[in-house]
């Protein structure tokens, strides 16, 4: 369908002559009613449908170029829609509905888009059949109550401790299937979950993610990923004489430069004798004798510094034995002194030994041909900090792992949260599928119908599932909807990975429950908002 | 029916047509640098659009990065390789095309309508057996010091004989070895320089066993040192400003000034002989010595070397053993770099440093010759693949076979693999093996011999259980490569067979290609 492209809408008065509304040759543009809900539905699925084929197990890639032709390739719905070039403005609404499940979840991003796609597109057909929009929307509304009803009937608690992690391992696995990381599967895997273990407060049930740092460099292959219990920062030593271990590391971790001193207010000193000018040379050399001297005096053996040194700063660090890193980041030395249990300094003054951080040892190491070097602080004084260092053959690949990892990580936090699940593989929007077209039949009122369209749309997720599969779609979710009404067995699902083997159970894939329960709502309430528009006004654009 | 979301200029490629482009784009950029591959392989002129210079070169990194791309599969190729250089130096050229042998293979599996999954699958499998068969077929030499050295002489040559140097492999493998053997352990090849000076022949190289600075000694200077002692310092020689902030100098009159002018000339003069007080008889120093500490020190007999840039500093601590000082104040605590003998010397036309007989040697110098200087530049790039491969080796001590006998191991190894697994995925096992295969082929159809010929002769050798059979690039016939000497790191090999699989994997599981607006570019 065109979009309607008219110059100008024509409209009658009550006597039957014409008039124009929108003046002609101007750019404005308008469409409305009906047109206008249809024209958004088409956009919607057309969106949908890019990342469609991104489900599940055997879901393909996306190669994604940049304005100045940088290449990403993901299967990350939310990283897809992300750097699409939208101009659409409900396409645009979708990319924000996945963000959104990025933010709040941070898995699942592929499938939320899809059932609301699928969603629209079941209304287009109800919407033909002359139902308001809005009773479709408050029918939608109804039916996802009953679905996450049946989620949570369906879903199960699984056991976990911090011994016995193999649960967890699972659903992250399940989370990675559908990435390139898949190769490492069971590492990646383990990765996440060890590195969610670390840091989690089971107490709170609270993961903090700002104590994982996932890094990457080109070279090696997936394999060589690995979980560093520590730090890891992209910096070296700033002496190159400087020793590049450091056992039992006190670190003064500064803000403040190894510089002599600026004050803020504006000043000028004026040198008018020889005195004053040999005066301001000894207190030169006295002040950075000094600096030294209130770190040595500390117990210090390792200087973290934010700024930069003076060369002959630099060298008396050196001279005194105090091997020094400079430049290091902002975030990154708040990660090395939540690391170390240090406290950052911003004057040599506030320098007292018990604001020094500790770490077991302190290393440089260097890779490949190029002079790379990295700086690895292992055994902090606080263990929960930890980093993930992602190798791969290309800087796509380290990428899209990052990408992975971090829904990894995602799942296994919403696991620690809230540690209900329910089985993917389709097999609990099958369920839902169900007991919403069983719930619509008792509603008296025309929501009975759109009750039975959300029934309708859930199955798009299996039957998305079952083509990427390569598996003949509507034969498959057949045999599997009337199994599951069969036997009663709410985990069947669609095999991916042709195991021959339905139920995800003993398939291990989980999903987390708030994760599905966050994909029925957002989806819900987006397709609300699209149902209520009726009118597109499009103001031109500037004359070129 | 679908609807236009995207902005202007944006575009979307699907399936099919998604698969072609990037299938299309990675095989043209293979066969580009196919050439290149092997002893045999052919050099490329590279022109620049802009500035004209030229280049010839058949280091596929180099090549590759040269040319300008508008494919996103071919991009990612690029990137292996960029890595593949970073990470081992060498098999720039052999990852490529081994990506896009594989993407050949699996195109026609994917016509054949095999999922791409499956693919991904059956070449997971494969690239997993191939390594088992890798690794069991390395040799690990690093406890026998004459056997190891031998092994690096064996890699740098195998790495020399497909670039410029071949014609001189055997002294430049020897160079190579020795540059590398001299960094004990240290992969930081910044420690050895290379210092290309155009003129002589390509022979006239050497690699000097003690260090040259790229500098000229100070005028007034001593120009022959014996025993030196040397200060290497990182300090301001020219006026020594005073580094508090704001501050000024204002004086009334010019008497005043001549005052403060002789006050700084002290401060100047105590400096130096704060230098001088660590009993030296050689100061280099990394920023520039202005005329009047150059005279002060020359008056007390020190050879002055100023603006020896950041590398010539630490490279000459490196060798001398000396600390690079910033303050004076403690000469008992600042250790002196030494060396036998400081000289001046002349290299084509320009003049150098020399420090000869130096003491710790974790650095040194190559001295590179040519009659052009993109002779110099091929020469200087060769070198550096194998000085990088070395020192890789150093690391990681384990050698395979090369001359296109280590791929066939692993696609024998492979289909060995293949007759194991059951379903679609088998297709892809082979469809790996087969890719393989193309390395040899390539080697051999570069060095214009039969290639099925050969390839399958090698192919039956392997089957007779003749496992270090190769190929011979002179006679054109199967020859144990043991014999041959043609070795390569175990690193490099495994580098390129995974690199390889996971950008084909990754080319693979692509089915649409979105591509934003290019951002707009002022015309040049």
């Amino acid at each position: 369908m065109a979009q309607p492209q008219h110059q100008a809408v024509y409209a009658t008065d009550e006597y039957g002559r014409p008039f124009i509304i929108v003046r002609e040759q101007a750019t404005k543009t308008r469409s409305h009613g009906v047109e206008a809900i249809k024209a958004n539905i088409l956009a919607a699925r057309t969106v949908a449908n890019i990342v469609r084929t991104s489900l599940g197990p055997r879901g393909l890639d996306k190669i994604l170029i940049s304005p100045d032709g940088e290449i990403t390739v993901t299967n990350d719905g939310a990283t897809i829609l992300g750097q699409m070039e939208v101009d659409h403005q409900i396409a645009k609404l979708l990319v924000q509905l996945s963000k959104s499940q990025d933010d709040e979840i941070g898995d699942g991003t592929t499938g939320v888009v899809v059932l609301a796609g699928a969603l629209l597109e079941q209304s287009e057909a109800l919407i033909d059949r002359g139902i308001h929009p809005i009773r479709i929307a408050d029918g939608f509304d109804r039916a996802c109550k009953v679905a996450i009803e049946q989620l949570n009937k369906i879903s199960e608690e699984i056991e976990f401790s911090q011994n016995d992690t193999s649960n967890l391992l699972k659903c992250a696995m399940t989370s990675l299937g559908s990435k390139i990381v898949s190769k490492a599967h069971q590492q990646f895997a383990q990765i996440a979950v060890d590195a969610v273990m670390q840091v989690a407060d089971f107490e709170r049930r609270d993961v903090p993610f700002d104590l994982i740092k996932v890094d990457g460099k080109p070279g090696g292959s997936l394999e060589d990923t690995t979980l560093i219990k520590g730090v890891l920062i992209d910096k070296d030593m700033s002496h190159a004489q400087m020793p590049r271990s450091v056992k039992d590391a006190k670190l003064a971790i500064l803000t403040c430069p190894f510089e002599p001193p600026r004050p803020k207010t504006k000043h000028k000193l004026d040198i008018t004798s020889v005195e004053e000018y040999k005066n301001l040379r000894d207190y030169e050399k006295q002040k950075f004798a000094d600096m030294i001297k209130m770190v040595k005096d500390t117990g210090a053996n390792l200087v973290i510094c934010q700024w930069g040194f003076d060369d002959e700063a630099n060298h008396l660090l050196m001279q005194s034995d105090l091997p020094a890193v400079r430049w290091v980041g902002g975030p990154e030395i708040e990660l090395i002194a939540m690391a170390t249990n240090g406290r950052i300094v911003p004057r040599f003054e506030d320098l007292t030994p018990e604001k020094l951080g500790r770490a077991g040892i302190v290393r440089e190491v260097s890779f490949g041909t190029t002079r790379d070097k990295m700086l690895v602080i292992e055994q902090c004084a606080n263990t929960r900090a930890v980093s993930i260092f992602v190798r791969g053959s290309n800087k796509m690949i380290i990428d899209e792992g990052k990408r992975a990892l971090h829904d990894a990580l995602c799942v296994v936090r919403n696991l620690v949260v809230n540690n209900r699940v329910v089985f993917g593989g389709g097999a609990a929007e099958i369920s839902s599928s169900i007991a919403v077209a069983k719930a619509a039949d008792e509603i008296p009122t025309i929501e009975q119908y759109a009750m039975r369209a959300f029934a309708s749309a859930l199955d798009a997720i299996p039957l998305a599932l079952a083509e990427n599969s390569g598996l003949p779609p509507i034969e498959t979710l057949a045999e599997v909807k009337s199994r599951q009404i069969n036997e009663g067995n709410s985990r069947l699902g669609i095999d991916c990975v042709g195991s021959g083997e339905n139920d995800m159970k003993k398939q291990w894939v989980y999903d987390p429950l708030i994760s599905k329960r966050q994909q029925y709502l957002l989806a819900t309430q987006l397709v609300r908002a699209v149902l209520k528009i009726d009118d597109i006004i499009t103001a031109g654009g500037e004359e070129e | 029916m679908s609807m236009n979301i995207f902005g202007d200029e944006a575009t979307e490629e699907k399936a099919e047509s998604a698969r072609l482009s990037s299938f299309v784009g990675a095989m043209a950029l293979g066969d580009l640098v196919k050439s290149t591959l092997g002893p045999k392989g052919m050099n490329k002129i590279l022109q620049s659009g802009s500035s004209g210079d030229v280049n010839v070169t058949n280091d596929g990194a180099t090549i590759l990065k040269a040319i300008q791309l508008d494919n996103a599969a071919a991009k990612i190729l690029v990137n292996i390789s960029k890595v593949q250089d970073d990470e081992v130096g060498d098999g720039t050229t052999s990852v490529c095309v081994l990506a896009s042998e594989l993407l050949r293979e699996a195109e026609k599996l994917i016509m054949a309508r095999i999922h791409p999954q499956t693919i991904v699958e059956g070449y997971r499998i494969a690239s997993a057996a191939a390594l088992k068969a890798l690794e069991k077929a390395a040799t690990d030499n690093s406890s026998n010091p004459t056997k190891f050295r031998t092994d690096l002489f064996n890699i740098a040559r195998t790495t020399l004989s497909s670039k410029v140097l071949s014609q001189d492999k055997e002294y430049f493998a020897n160079l190579a070895v020795d540059a590398v053997l001299r960094l004990q352990g240290s992969t930081d090849l910044e420690h050895i320089q290379i210092i290309k000076r155009v003129g002589g022949k390509l022979t006239d190289s050497y690699l000097d066993e003690g260090f040259i600075l790229d500098k000229t000694i100070g005028v007034n200077c001593p120009k022959r040192m014996e025993n030196a002692k040397i200060l290497i310092a990182n300090t301001s020689m020219d006026t020594d400003k005073i580094k508090i902030f704001g501050a000024r100098v204002r004086v009334e009159g010019t008497a005043k000034l001549a005052e403060l002018e002789r006050a700084e000339r002290e401060k100047m003069k105590d400096k130096v002989n704060l230098i001088a007080a660590h009993g030296i008889n050689c100061f280099v120093n990394r920023q520039l010595v202005y005329n009047y500490p150059e005279n002060l020190l020359a008056e007390k007999g020190i050879m002055c070397i100023e603006h020896a840039d950041f590398e010539g500093v630490e490279r000459l601590s490196l060798v001398t053993g000396g600390d690079v000082v910033s303050t004076f104040d403690n000469p008992d605590k600042v250790r002196l770099g030494r060396c036998e003998l400081i000289e001046e010397i002349i290299i084509g036309e320009d003049k150098l440093i020399k420090f000869s007989g130096v003491a710790a040697g974790q650095a040194c110098t190559v001295v590179l010759r040519g009659s052009s200087s993109q002779m110099v530049d091929e020469a200087e790039r060769s070198l550096h693949d194998a000085l990088s491969v070395l020192s890789q080796t150093v690391k990681e001590t384990r050698v395979v076979l090369g001359g296109g006998c280590s791929e066939m191991l692993m696609s024998c190894a492979i289909e060995e693999e293949a007759r194991k697994v059951a379903g679609k995925k088998a297709i892809a096992v082979e469809a790996f093996a087969r890719a393989l295969c193309q390395i040899p082929t390539i080697l051999a159809d570069n060095a214009g011999f039969d290639s099925a010929d050969l390839v399958t002769r090698l192919r039956a050798a392997h089957y007779e259980g003749q496992s270090d059979a190769g190929l011979d690039m002179d006679e054109g016939g199967i020859i144990s490569m043991r014999k041959l000497g043609v070795t390569e790191s175990y690193k490099l090999k495994r580098q390129v067979v995974l690199s390889a699989s996971e950008a084909a994997e990754m080319i693979l599981r692509v089915d649409t290609i979105l591509r934003a607006t290019p951002r707009k570019r002022e015309a040049m």
